[in-house]
């Protein structure tokens, strides 16, 4: 990336903007997604918008069985954000099978099914099962799940054990289906955690999760939550999600990130490009606004048309490079946002 | 896609906000809200605009629509200042506008026949059985209510109540005015009186279990709108669930902004609602700790 694809100063019209981007060789309408655990699997957010309208519907986390989840209270809400302790409630992979996913295929969405395992056999398994199911354009592996066998330590927070998940499921998943590990910014060092589950096949990274948090009742005096931590969301996480792409586009700058954390509207999704997602995701911001994936879409193409880009893939990890002369001398007031 | 049926959602512009006791009685222009919605439903606004912190939208019986007139559709909802956002939605003026989502969830289910129903409500609980009394009535149903509060200004629409019911009971647990105690200490007494068929509530959680019971224990059906913290509203979230007895017998942690707010009150686990019961659909065994 040079910063010679800066395309000048002049706003390119809304038309001109194709925002068509490949991602680890899926092809993707634009690169707006929703993101895991905030879209269900995407049917009741179709009353809001044309869920075909985004680049991909990213489905809740499913697991082998059936699971009911946490206690209630299982959200807080706190400045620009929110912590949730849902627990991975959900129907387990044969009702998903038979029910979500056949409703994404049949309304021709991009159906991106994120995984969540609580040992390396259960990861395997449904592996296998989503990755032979008709209409699968991507595994996502949420590895931020306890390990039952180790401690209960969660995945994401270890490259040997992430690395193991990731090997487990590129395993069972054909080659043409590419596999994304969701990874935890929970971590000491997480370049290391990107280049592990990278070396044991992944086709590419979705950061961040939600980060560890906790509320306390000022009546109760007590924790918020019925599961006591929860994961934080929102835009108040955004810079640190934003500061994670950029560490790790800049140790792998050809690794395909999907930036993820907080973003609000089409200007942060411009971030996260900038810093070196080639897609994003869009998260908590659902539940404040159902419609909001297409209006970032929207937003996205106007952020840039107005930078004079025609392709979402000339921003990709732009502001990596140095700035080019000829845009330190332009005004660019007009450009920044209030 | 978006369909008739389903929710809309809109910037809409605030007609009226005023104060009714301890409550505000907000409302909004929201054209086609009125042509979709059922009693028993509810809205969800997004509150502290568009830069807000507040990022959860808050949920609320709607106590009336209106579909044409002057200002083309309305939405009316009966709110209480709890926190943050109560508080910025109290301070709205006329031609503010607040983005709004309606209408949602599952409505009460109405009586083949006309029977005979009594309409429970605690505090501004009563929002939403207004606009369920008149489709009641037009089906030629009795219609009795039960209004209660822990005081006179937590009352809501005892006045209208005696323009949209045979009878009306009001109880305070102060006894500043009505009966002093609960609307459980009188509603065993009306469902004797009036023979009723159904009764709808909706309240407080506690409230709602004990209006379930006696119901069951007079053999009438119940119909309760339940108040769960919900982040949403639409159904993404799942923070909004609470355990119910399903057809199967099986007990799920179901939504209940998609799949209520409305229970039959004999099929929510009243006692239960904040844990995962053991035996509940994918718990864990032995059930979560307590």
């Amino acid at each position: 990336m040079s910063a010679t694809t800066w395309s000048g100063q002049v706003p390119a019209a809304l038309e001109e903007v194709d925002l068509r981007v490949d991602l680890a060789g899926m092809r993707l309408k634009n690169p707006v997604m929703t993101a895991s655990g905030c879209a269900a699997a995407g049917r009741e957010l179709d009353s809001f918008f044309d869920v075909t309208d985004i680049g991909a519907v990213v489905t809740k986390s499913v697991m082998l069985d059936p699971r009911s989840g946490n206690p209630t209270p299982r959200m807080a809400e706190t400045p620009s954000g929110m912590l949730n302790s849902i627990g991975l409630q959900g129907p387990g992979i044969d009702s998903f099978l038979a029910t979500d996913l056949p409703w994404l295929v049949s309304r021709k969405a991009r159906a991106v099914v994120s995984i969540a395992g609580s040992s390396l056999g259960e990861y395997a398994e449904l592996a296998r099962r989503v990755g032979n199911s008709p209409g699968v354009s991507a595994v996502e592996v949420n590895i931020s799940c306890p390990n039952v066998h180790n401690r209960g330590l969660v995945f994401a927070c270890d490259p040997y054990q992430a690395a193991k998940v990731m090997a487990a499921v590129r395993r069972d998943v054909p080659r043409d289906v590419p596999v994304f590990a969701k990874l935890s910014a929970d971590v000491t060092d997480l370049v290391t955690v990107a280049e592990s589950v990278m070396a044991a096949g992944a086709t590419g990274l979705a950061m961040i999760n939600t980060l560890l948090g906790l509320s306390i009742d000022p009546v109760t005096l007590r924790p918020v939550l019925g599961g006591v931590t929860g994961g934080l969301s929102g835009p108040a996480i955004r810079p640190v999600a934003l500061r994670c792409v950029w560490q790790v586009h800049q140790a792998m700058p050809d690794v395909p990130i999907i930036g993820i954390g907080g973003i609000r509207t089409g200007l942060d999704a411009l971030e996260f490009m900038l810093a070196g997602a080639s897609a994003v995701q869009v998260g908590t911001i659902i539940f404040h606004d159902p419609s909001a994936p297409i209006r970032i879409v929207t937003e996205l193409r106007a952020e840039l048309a107005a930078r004079g880009f025609t392709s979402p893939s000339q921003v990709v990890g732009l502001a990596h490079t140095p700035t080019a002369d000829s845009l330190a001398a332009t005004d660019l007031e007009g450009l920044r946002s209030p | 896609m978006t369909t008739s049926a389903g929710p809309l959602q809109q910037r809409a512009e605030v007609l009226s906000l005023k104060r009714v006791g301890a409550y505000h009685h907000l409302t909004l222009v929201a054209p086609g809200v009125a042509e979709r919605f059922r009693p028993g439903q509810f809205a969800a606004l997004a509150v502290g605009g568009p830069e807000s912190a507040l990022l959860l939208r808050r949920s609320f019986s709607i106590y009336r629509v209106r579909d044409s007139g002057t200002y083309g559709g309305t939405v009316e909802i009966i709110f209480a200042v709890t926190g943050k956002g109560t508080a910025w939605l109290a301070d709205l003026v006329p031609h503010d506008v607040v983005d709004v989502v309606a209408p949602l969830g599952r409505p009460f289910a109405l009586p083949k026949e006309a029977v005979s129903c009594a309409l429970v409500a605690g505090g501004y609980g009563s929002a939403p059985m207004f606009a369920l009394s008149g489709r009641l009535l037009d089906r030629g149903c009795a219609v009795h209510m039960v209004l209660g509060a822990s005081t006179e200004s937590r009352l809501f629409g005892a006045l209208e109540a005696r323009r949209s019911a045979q009878s009306v009971i009001v109880t305070t647990e102060d006894g500043s005015v009505g009966i002093k105690g609960r609307v459980t200490d009188v509603l065993p007494e009306v469902l004797e009186r009036t023979g009723s068929a159904v009764v709808y509530a909706c309240g407080p959680m506690g409230m709602l279990a004990a209006v379930a019971q006696v119901a069951e224990t007079h053999g009438a059906w119940s119909q309760c709108a339940v108040e769960e913290a919900m982040a949403c509203g639409v159904g993404v979230c799942m923070t909004c669930v609470l355990p119910v007895i399903g057809e199967d017998g099986r007990t799920r942690m179901v939504r209940s902004c998609v799949e209520g707010p409305v229970f039959r009150g004999d099929r929510v686990r009243w006692s239960d609602v904040g844990t995962v019961p053991e035996g509940t659909l994918g718990a864990p065994s032995g059930g979560w700790p307590q």
